[in-house]
């Protein structure tokens, strides 16, 4: 196994940038970590060898004649199957566009390109993007480097386990409900869900548009700052898009590493605690908190009442949006086709209505047929109407919550992985899951998670979540990038070299 | 609030155009109703006066020049169809028997 599989981002970049090491070589590193330990792990829909070879060898030749691309020129990273690449198949986990070549790049793939970063290849990701396990997925589950018995979280589950198990230092996310945090959490990595309209949903598959945000997963708080920077910024393909300047998270995440956050103001989320939680994860929160006072900053306990109401409101608007955005797939234009021979005797309806049954999986159907059912007259008032007024109430919530501290934090997710299938047959049970990331979905604030230690009951990671208002996203890496410090120093070392070997594990 | 009924997820199911099995049907009536039940809870706020958010990040009114850029080719647009012929996408008969 090549050392440089366990290297940092920032240090990999240093290494390619002064030619220690070629980013040809380091690509080959990772791919043959790939090769190794993917069996195992299944964190990959698909590698990319050449292309990734490829694009590392020009970085090499760019670099020789003096020119770097961009901080993380030559770093290769694992991208989501959610967002298009021309040249690898954009599955988004589903049968229904299995194989399928998108004919462009998404603005996020377009960036990470021109910025040098080597795309190793697509992971995978509960359909759609519907699930917290990625248990959801139509090509197999993926497994947590930490317990291979153990779902990595979702939907990203293939993100944050190819970080886990050193497969990539990079990796990038989509976050509906929690998709980037939560399995970031469950593997003991960071991963960010930016401010809404900061990163362009061009190219990204839509499961709930007004919710869906793309986002940096990394194994430190500065690497995932540095591709924050690379993938952010406006985009004037993607309606959506705020037209402003990107926030200086690396400068921030580079003086929070400086350990001290005097003068600044945490609020602990009073709600996020008590039934339902796991008492791993309330110790190990509660000592990141008192971390953080040990750096100097000041802690209060703060109330957001109408969070309680966050978990309904998301189930009634991602699937009223997911309902009518998965409508596209519709057996005519792309993807799957079923009973393509017998276009005499089938209906383009009932060519329709088979494709779709036969391509997607139970949680996107059940997802359908709930908006279906949320945006139907009658019921609409009751169900969608009152979805949209909880969305106000929590951005109230959050608004007067950040007149009196400058960032929230509460844990990720209430539980530690759970064992692959425990939870699969209960979609409720599933759902409380996303219980504390959904509310900065339905505020389109910036949150993140970043691993706060390991649970006494189980031994298995916690993360920490850090929320700050929209457009500040640089307050939550500077706290996060503090604690980082303090929690290494505290427990000897990142906690996720204490991953365990895979090699000893999959045997 | 409402439980949900086998024959209304049946209806609701042939509205978003999904063929869906006994089998199915029979699992999905049985969850969507506990899930309905569970987030039914939002209706407690349903009388207050607030405003509805439909977006996090309220933006009006985002022009673009009106220039010409390029797109797709026809090749690329039809890369990924199904079935083509002469150029076009080739579908199914629009209309049912009884139409």
């Amino acid at each position: 196994m090549s050392e440089l599989i366990r290297l940092s981002a920032a240090d990999l970049a240093d290494k390619i940038h002064k030619r220690e090491v070629s980013a040809v070589e380091v690509t080959q590193a990772h791919l043959d970590r790939i090769a190794d330990v993917d069996g195992a792990v299944h964190a990959f829909l698909h590698v990319n060898t050449e292309g990734a070879l490829a694009a590392a060898a020009t970085v090499d030749e760019q670099i020789a004649v003096g020119e770097v691309a961009s901080p993380l020129a030559g770093v290769p990273l694992a991208l989501k199957d959610v967002l298009c690449t021309i040249d690898e198949p954009t599955t988004v986990g589903s049968k229904i566009l299995q194989n399928w070549l998108p004919p462009y790049d998404a603005t996020v793939t377009e960036r990470l390109r021109k910025a040098g970063v080597v795309i190793l290849g697509k992971t995978n990701m509960d359909e759609f993007a519907m699930g917290s396990s990625t248990e959801n997925s139509a090509y197999g589950p993926t497994r947590n480097p930490w317990d291979l018995e153990r779902i990595p979280g979702g939907s990203g589950g293939g993100s944050s386990a190819s970080l886990a198990a050193f497969e990539a230092p990079l990796a990038i996310g989509t976050d509906t409900g929690g998709s980037i945090r939560q399995p970031g959490a469950v593997t003991g990595t960071v991963g960010v869900k930016p401010t809404y309209g900061t990163v362009s949903r061009y190219g990204l598959v839509a499961f709930s548009s007004s919710l869906d945000q793309a986002g940096p997963c990394a194994r430190t708080v500065l690497d995932a700052a540095l591709l924050h920077e690379v993938i952010a910024g406006h985009d004037p393909m993607d309606s959506t898009s705020i037209d402003a300047p990107v926030r200086p998270v690396v400068e921030a995440a580079r003086q929070g590493a400086t350990g001290d956050l005097k003068g600044v103001k945490v609020g602990v989320v009073r709600e996020f605690r008590g039934e339902g939680y796991q008492q791993g994860v309330i110790d190990s929160f509660d000592a990141a908190v008192q971390q953080l006072r040990d750096l100097g900053a000041e802690v209060v306990e703060v109330s957001c009442p109408h969070f309680k109401y966050a978990l309904g409101a998301y189930y009634l608007i991602a699937p009223s949006e997911a309902s009518s955005n998965l409508a596209r797939f519709d057996a005519m234009r792309y993807g799957l086709r079923v009973d393509g021979d017998t276009l005499g005797e089938l209906s383009a309806e009932q060519v329709m209505s088979l494709t779709r049954e036969a391509g997607f999986g139970p949680e996107v159907k059940r997802r359908i047929i709930l908006g279906t059912y949320a945006l139907s007259a009658g019921y609409y008032d009751a169900y969608y109407g009152s979805a949209q007024k909880v969305r106000t109430l929590i951005s109230r919530d959050f608004a007067a919550a950040f007149e009196q501290v400058d960032v929230l934090v509460a844990p990720t997710t209430p539980t530690t992985a759970f064992k692959i299938g425990e939870r699969i047959d209960d979609p409720l049970a599933m759902y409380l899951n996303d219980l504390c990331t959904i509310p900065s979905n339905l505020a389109g604030n910036a949150a993140m998670s970043v691993p706060c230690g390991l649970a006494a009951e189980n031994g298995l990671p916690v993360g920490l979540q850090v929320m700050a208002p929209a457009l500040a996203d640089e307050r939550m890496y500077r706290v996060a990038a503090a604690y980082e410090v303090a929690r290494d120093a505290a427990q000897g070392g990142p906690l996720i070299n204490r991953v365990p070997e895979l090699e000893a594990i999959s045997r | 609030m409402p439980s949900i009924s086998r024959d209304e997820v049946a209806h609701l199911a042939r509205l978003a155009r999904l063929a869906v099995t006994d089998d199915e049907l029979d699992l999905f009536a049985g969850q969507l109703d506990a899930i309905l039940n569970a987030v039914a809870q939002v209706s407690e706020v349903s009388q207050q006066d607030v405003p509805p958010t439909s977006h996090a990040v309220p933006l009006t009114n985002v022009f673009r020049e009106d220039v010409v850029r390029p797109c797709l080719t026809q090749q690329q647009a039809l890369a990924g169809a199904p079935a083509a012929e002469e150029g076009r996408f080739r579908v199914p008969r629009i209309l049912g028997e009884e139409q």
